[in-house]
């Protein structure tokens, strides 16, 4: 705990979101949009971590994540966990859960796909998480973590 | 399914296809040319396909309704850059339905999303085209008297080939047993195989095609492309392995029908053509009633 507050600084209040792998800390951060937030965020990256090896870590201040908000990232940091904090202490701990549909994150593998040639919000359907399936709601067809790109 | 859009065969349940079979059972016995009276068809073919378009057209012309649209994309506002969303968006207000046919995967999906009217899926890309599986259930229906318990042998290019997976997918339904006979690179994928595992369906796979024909009931032929495979030398030693010669089908069952969802190249000899068994060319007939029963439900007519 003291090397991650060392690392980087506490919030007095918001969210933390911890055990990120580094190679998906600016994924995460797309797909949470952080971009458009005014806030103060604080990010760290390649921290040692002994479940993930490497691990990325994001403070936002003032901050409060919606649960389908948070769902989001479990394509791309499965194992990432959620403190609630109030006045320096954590109010709240949350986990990521796997959405039933992922709705504009993620871009059909398919080069056929219509929704690679209209303007068109892609839709997935969830098949399997440990070995990430996503199937198109479009084309019918699947999309593994190997082809996944995030929009 | 009044007012449904049917855009894969999932869209609709066990149900539906009966009575859709009941329903063009009863249009082949007893023609009804007034039906479509005053209804208008929207026909939309961004990309071209003779047969499947004037089967569409032959099947709402004969039941007294009214086609308009385009048979290619070349005579359409795509040419000036307009979006498939803008060009459903305005057909719709011209018609009652709208059947398309796009190279693009999805796009029937899509349109039915976009379009205030029902759309009918006559193929996107290599993904569906639920009409076809209807005309291929209300064909082994007509010749088998029956859909239940029976013996399915897919042959051909079954990795790529959508009328397969479809009616796989369809005759699961009804209890049958497959045996998959196609080349290495070509089997049958995984997905569908464990499809029929977890519905404890039987399948078998063969490489060889001769001892199979005698087990079934109908043979469904498909074409295999030479521009499937990696390897053009795998093509020349496999392309004429599938080919159904008269003389395999001396030990066949006397009501086997061999289906093919055409256009075929030379994967069933000519002579076949004149045996009890060629089934082919009236399953294309089929295809005006069944396409007139999915017509006739999805309007509500019947």
């Amino acid at each position: 705990m003291h090397d991650k507050v060392l690392n980087v600084s506490a919030i007095k209040n918001g969210t933390v979101i911890d055990h990120i792998p580094a190679t998906s800390l600016f994924e995460v951060i797309s797909i949470l949009g952080l971009h458009n937030v005014e806030s103060q965020i604080t990010f760290g990256t390649n921290l040692e971590s002994k479940k993930l090896g490497k691990k990325a870590i994001i403070k936002l201040s003032e901050v409060y994540l919606m649960d389908d908000e948070i769902n989001k990232i479990s394509l791309v940091a499965p194992q990432a966990k959620l403190n609630i904090i109030k006045n320096f202490e954590v109010v709240e701990k949350k986990i990521v859960e796997v959405p039933e549909n992922v709705v504009g994150i993620v871009k059909c593998f398919n080069p056929s796909c219509i929704t690679n040639h209209e303007r068109i919000v892609t839709r997935f359907k969830v098949l399997s998480m440990n070995e990430l399936r996503l199937k198109c709601h479009y084309c019918e067809k699947i999309t593994d973590h190997e082809h996944m790109e995030i929009i | 399914m009044n007012g449904k859009s049917l855009v894969s065969i999932t869209d609709f349940s066990k149900e539906n296809y009966l009575e859709i079979l009941d329903l063009a059972k009863e249009f082949e016995s007893r023609p009804n040319p007034d039906l479509f009276r005053g209804k208008v068809v929207g026909s939309l073919f961004f990309e071209p396909s003779t047969r499947t378009r004037l089967s569409f057209e032959s099947a709402v012309t004969r039941m007294g309704g009214r086609i308009i649209g385009f048979t290619e994309a070349s005579s359409s506002s795509v040419t000036k850059g307009e979006t498939l969303y803008d060009t459903i968006k305005i057909v719709s207000n011209y018609c009652d339905l709208i059947v398309m046919r796009h190279a693009m995967e999805g796009s029937a999906r899509y349109a039915s999303e976009v379009a205030s009217i029902p759309i009918i899926n006559a193929g996107d890309g290599a993904n569906q085209h639920p009409t076809q599986t209807m005309l291929d259930l209300y064909s082994i229906q007509k010749t088998q008297n029956k859909l239940e318990n029976l013996n399915i042998c897919l042959v051909g290019d079954l990795k790529y080939g959508r009328t397969v997976h479809s009616l796989l997918m369809a005759m699961s339904e009804f209890n049958s047993t497959f045996h998959f006979v196609s080349p290495k690179e070509l089997k049958m994928p995984m997905v569908y195989k464990l499809f029929l595992e977890n519905r404890g369906l039987k399948y078998e796979e063969h490489t060889e095609f001769n001892d199979i024909v005698k087990e079934a009931d109908v043979i469904y032929m498909t074409r295999v492309q030479k521009e499937r495979f990696s390897d053009p030398i795998e093509y020349e030693k496999t392309k004429n392995a599938y080919n159904l010669k008269k003389d395999m089908l001396k030990n066949a069952k006397p009501g086997m029908k061999i289906l093919h969802p055409l256009p075929r190249v030379n994967e069933i000899h000519t002579e076949i053509d004149s045996t009890p068994q060629a089934y082919y060319f009236t399953q294309a007939l089929n295809g005006v009633f069944a396409r007139q029963a999915i017509i006739a439900k999805i309007l509500g007519l019947k």
